[in-house]
């Protein structure tokens, strides 16, 4: 038996090594990991415009490279635009420029629909836009989210990236996982022939083919495409005063 | 303790030592015969390469949990040596964590939680008390490699079933690239199930939506079991 004080004591070094060579490892690899995270989330936002298959095949660099001709910008509900330095004074970032890319949209979910930050993507492809939205809900188990790529009438769809947290892999995760749902959403309209906007439904039993504002669903993934139906209804709402602006 | 006292003739590789190694490969195999470690084994099998990855983690934690704890097997407070093996295994699974997070970033958010599950995998703390803390280094080290493995070895085979016949591809997402076997997904049969006529044994298969699933790692697993029992007349359990 030892006595309390050794015990204390081996516990004591023990965690403080174990904390220290951790510690050192987080910040030594943190450069590398944030490089990771920007190249990761800038893949998701190109899938929407190129197609997953292209864009698994661009290397990193050759992303950051595409990415570079791509104009980042911030704005609300409302359609104001904010500049980096705005953006950066309003959400506290120490080390990065504060550009569209660095938000992140999972604490912004979380604030007053209001104070909420959006960011927009263009693509300017020959003098021809693409307008890339962000937007993000609720699967079945966690959170959705997704890039919809916009042609330059701001009204047609021109591609689609999806991903989750935790979705059923075979089910749910299917948003991701099959090439073809996605691909489903190209060509739809997110405003009627009138002009008023009126978002994509994703349809349980599927949708008919002539139906320019619904897409099949995915069997037995309701409550995901449930999820993704209000997510584009309510995300892509965020983006209608500042896409008139445009 | 006894074992302090150094003993003449040990071999590096000797009988015993290999049996350590392969033991949890067949006979003593963590997952199909102590049935440890289930829960990852359902979840993170639906990739092979995602399988892999696991498996490579397992194998380095299992191994190096082992071999920290025997060095330290004379030093820890018996009292609180559940949670001086708990620390060690939480720092090593937070290494390889971080190690992947900076080698291959969509892995590592594939895997989201399964890595740091690693903590409570039954196999790996099972190891440590029931061997590591009685054990010299050496052979804790490699005992811990080869559960690992056994593990591991498990993995894989379930990953792969489940890959091929649940999308027709073999080591999906690695940076490797991914074969294509059956199906759609195989250029020539999606034109061979394209072209041909409808009710051509060419379009006989579709991806099996059961393997994605879970469950179907469930069954996968039942069948290793029976066909390790057909074979391995010892694990049979006559009472």
């Amino acid at each position: 038996m030892h006595s309390t004080r050794y015990i204390y004591t081996f516990v004591l070094i023990m965690t403080t090594v174990v904390a220290v060579v951790l510690a050192g490892m987080n910040t030594f690899l943190k450069p590398i990991h944030q490089a990771n995270e920007a190249v990761f989330n800038k893949r998701a936002v190109l899938k929407s415009v190129k197609g997953t298959a292209a864009v698994d095949a661009l290397s990193d660099e050759e992303v950051v490279a595409e990415f570079k001709n791509v104009t980042q910008m911030v704005v609300n509900m409302n359609g104001d635009t904010f500049n980096p330095e705005q953006v950066k004074a309003a959400r506290n970032f120490k080390d990065k420029p504060g550009m569209a890319e660095d938000l992140d949209l999972a604490k912004e979910k979380k604030k007053d629909e209001k104070d909420r930050l959006h960011p927009l993507y263009v693509f300017d492809n020959g003098g021809k836009k693409t307008y890339v939205t962000a937007v993000r809900g609720s699967g079945l188990w966690d959170e959705i989210w997704g890039y919809i790529a916009l042609d330059a009438d701001k009204n047609t769809i021109v591609g689609t990236s999806f991903d989750h947290k935790g979705e059923t892999p075979g089910l749910g995760a299917e948003i991701k996982d099959n090439p073809t749902f996605p691909l489903s959403f190209v060509g739809k309209k997110i405003r009627n022939t009138k002009g008023e906007f009126v978002s994509v439904l994703v349809k349980k039993g599927g949708a008919d083919k002539t139906n320019l504002h619904a897409v099949d669903g995915i069997s037995g993934a309701t409550v995901t495409c449930d999820g993704v139906t209000e997510m584009l209804e309510r995300g892509l709402k965020y983006y209608e005063p500042a896409l008139a602006k445009k | 303790m006894a074992e302090t006292a150094v003993q003449e003739k040990e071999p590096l590789f000797g009988k015993k030592e290999r049996k350590l190694l392969t033991d949890p490969l067949d006979s003593n195999n963590p997952v199909t015969v102590q049935v440890l470690g289930i829960c990852s084994a359902l979840a993170v099998t639906t990739l092979t390469f995602k399988a892999l990855v696991m498996s490579v983690a397992v194998v380095f934690v299992c191994g190096f949990a082992a071999l920290i704890t025997s060095l330290l097997r004379n030093m820890i407070p018996s009292q609180v040596r559940m949670i001086v093996q708990l620390v060690i295994i939480a720092g090593l699974v937070t290494i390889v964590e971080l190690s992947l997070k900076a080698l291959n970033y969509p892995v590592y958010k594939d895997l989201s939680v399964f890595i740091g599950l690693i903590i409570t995998n039954c196999i790996v703390m099972g190891r440590l008390e029931a061997f590591s803390l009685a054990n010299k280094p050496w052979r804790s080290f490699l005992d811990g490699i080869g559960n690992g493995l056994g593990y591991g070895l498990i993995l894989i085979i379930i990953a792969v079933i489940r890959e091929i016949f649940g999308k027709g591809t073999l080591m999906a997402g690695s940076p490797f690239g991914q074969f294509n076997i059956i199906g759609a997904s195989n250029e020539t049969m999606s034109y061979m199930i394209n072209t041909a006529a409808e009710g051509s044994w060419f379009s006989w298969y579709t991806n099996n939506g059961l393997m994605v699933l879970p469950a179907s790692s469930m069954f996968i697993i039942g069948i290793i079991i029976w066909v390790q029992r057909s074979w391995n007349k010892e694990l049979v359990d006559i009472s």
